[in-house]
């Protein structure tokens, strides 16, 4: 398929991609691609210039931190994470990250692409806003760190503005979390899913449920417990050809609770 | 900012140099531009895998790049597999085992199958499957495929 036309731009720093992006309204960045070329192909977005932020290495690599924390590029890949030793910090990272797609695109898509597509069925929303994740956005007026639970906005939207970058994700250290989710073939796109953390205080986030990942406040780990809290959330599920809004809402409960209890079993493990 | 850039690519040792719009995706470079039709398009929707080239040693698939960001690349495609006429063992082995029938998946799938033979010599077949995920066939049912990766890996 032909994409509309498009200009091109390979900047050289992200001071550069910034300045780029600031002064072109119909700009976007470009990271893996995995997305963004697909949509462009079926016009549901049509860019007039694409920033193509491959090649930017300050936006590349995975740190850890002496205390624990991990500081991830945002255009670092999958498959990256999935073979990078320092993203065992946290196992969780790298275990969901190998059941996204394929090998092909796991060698190109993103973890910053991932969650500033935001597409609702996606892995790492639910994931990164239960293990208490934050994210570093640049723009004109400087850096400012936002947590997950305010980076997710909408559907397809974030709280990276118009000029602006994710240029950094931050996570806290941590073991003991869990991810369960139903999809479309085995590694398909998420029908439903959950993501659950019980370093310190318990956090449980569920996906395709809403615009954004619904986090909820079981009082305790125990499966009725998690089951209330989710049905009490009050999101009210989508409706689509695989699955009913009821039907989403019970696996949401379900998926909750399997992924709260994967994360208890490596607490006590 | 621009449309249009010059490239250069090295496909299978060959180099070319090329003026690209930047709206023109690199399988649409390689198939139209440089007549190198083995690379299939499937889908076009990036689901099907029979685009699948190895970029940099890296398998993508190639309806989901740009061409221009493959400037300066070293890409394979099923073209390069075979270097003096023989066939590969994997090339081999799809023969043996009746990998194919319409064909039209078979170039991505040779490509997804060697990127897995270089970094895992001996797959299991679970890796074999989890391997060729991203490439589809709508002829075989898969098991043929799978037996021909697994006796190129020598199981």
């Amino acid at each position: 398929m032909l994409l509309r036309e498009v200009e091109y731009a390979k900047p050289s720093s992200v001071a550069e991609a910034l300045t780029i992006l600031a002064a072109n309204d119909g700009a976007r960045a470009l990271a893996g691609g995995q997305t963004l070329v697909n949509v462009m192909k079926a016009r549901a977005a049509s860019p007039d210039a694409l920033v193509d932020l491959n090649g930017l290495e300050e936006l590349k690599g995975i740190e850890l931190g002496a205390d624990g924390t991990l500081s991830i590029g945002p255009m670092t890949t999958y498959a990256e994470i999935c073979a990078s030793a320092e993203a065992r910090a946290r196992p969780i990272l790298g275990e969901v990250c190998a059941q996204i797609a394929d090998v092909q695109v796991r060698n190109r898509g993103t973890i910053g692409g991932n969650i500033c597509a935001n597409d609702p069925t996606n892995h790492l929303p639910p994931l990164l806003t239960a293990i208490g994740a934050q994210m570093t956005i640049a723009g004109a007026g400087g850096e400012r760190l936002v947590p997950a639970e305010e980076f997710f906005i909408g559907v397809y939207l974030t709280a990276v503005g118009p000029g602006e970058l994710l240029t950094r994700i931050v996570i806290p250290a941590g073991r003991h979390d869990g991810f369960a989710a139903v999809t479309l073939g085995v590694d398909g796109t998420c029908i439903a899913n959950a993501a659950a953390s019980v370093n310190g205080s318990l956090r449980v986030a569920v996906g395709c449920v809403a615009a954004t990942p619904v986090l909820v406040h079981p009082a305790s780990a125990d499966d009725d417990a998690v089951r209330d809290a989710v049905r009490g959330a009050g999101f009210e599920a989508p409706s689509d050809v695989h699955a009913s809004s009821a039907y989403r809402a019970h696996l949401a409960e379900v998926l909750a609770v399997r992924a709260v209890r994967q994360a208890t079993e490596r607490a006590s493990a | 900012m621009e449309s249009s850039r010059a490239i250069t690519v090295t496909i299978n040792d060959v180099e070319y140099e090329r003026e690209v719009e930047a709206r023109k995706l690199l399988i649409h470079f390689i198939r139209d531009d440089l007549d190198l039709t083995g690379s299939h398009i499937g889908c076009d929707t990036g689901n099907c895998g029979a685009c699948s080239v190895i970029v940099d040693g890296v398998l993508l698939k190639s309806c989901m790049l740009l061409a221009v960001q493959a400037d300066g690349a070293t890409i394979e495609t099923v073209e390069g597999l075979s270097e003096s006429g023989e066939l590969t063992p994997l090339q081999q082995a799809f023969s043996d085992h009746h990998a194919l029938q319409c064909g039209y998946c078979t170039p991505g799938m040779l490509m997804s199958a060697t990127a897995l033979l270089r970094s895992n010599p001996n797959p299991s077949e679970a890796e074999v499957r989890k391997a060729l995920q991203g490439n589809i066939c709508r002829c075989t049912g898969y098991w043929n495929i799978i037996e021909a990766v697994k006796a190129a890996g020598g199981a």
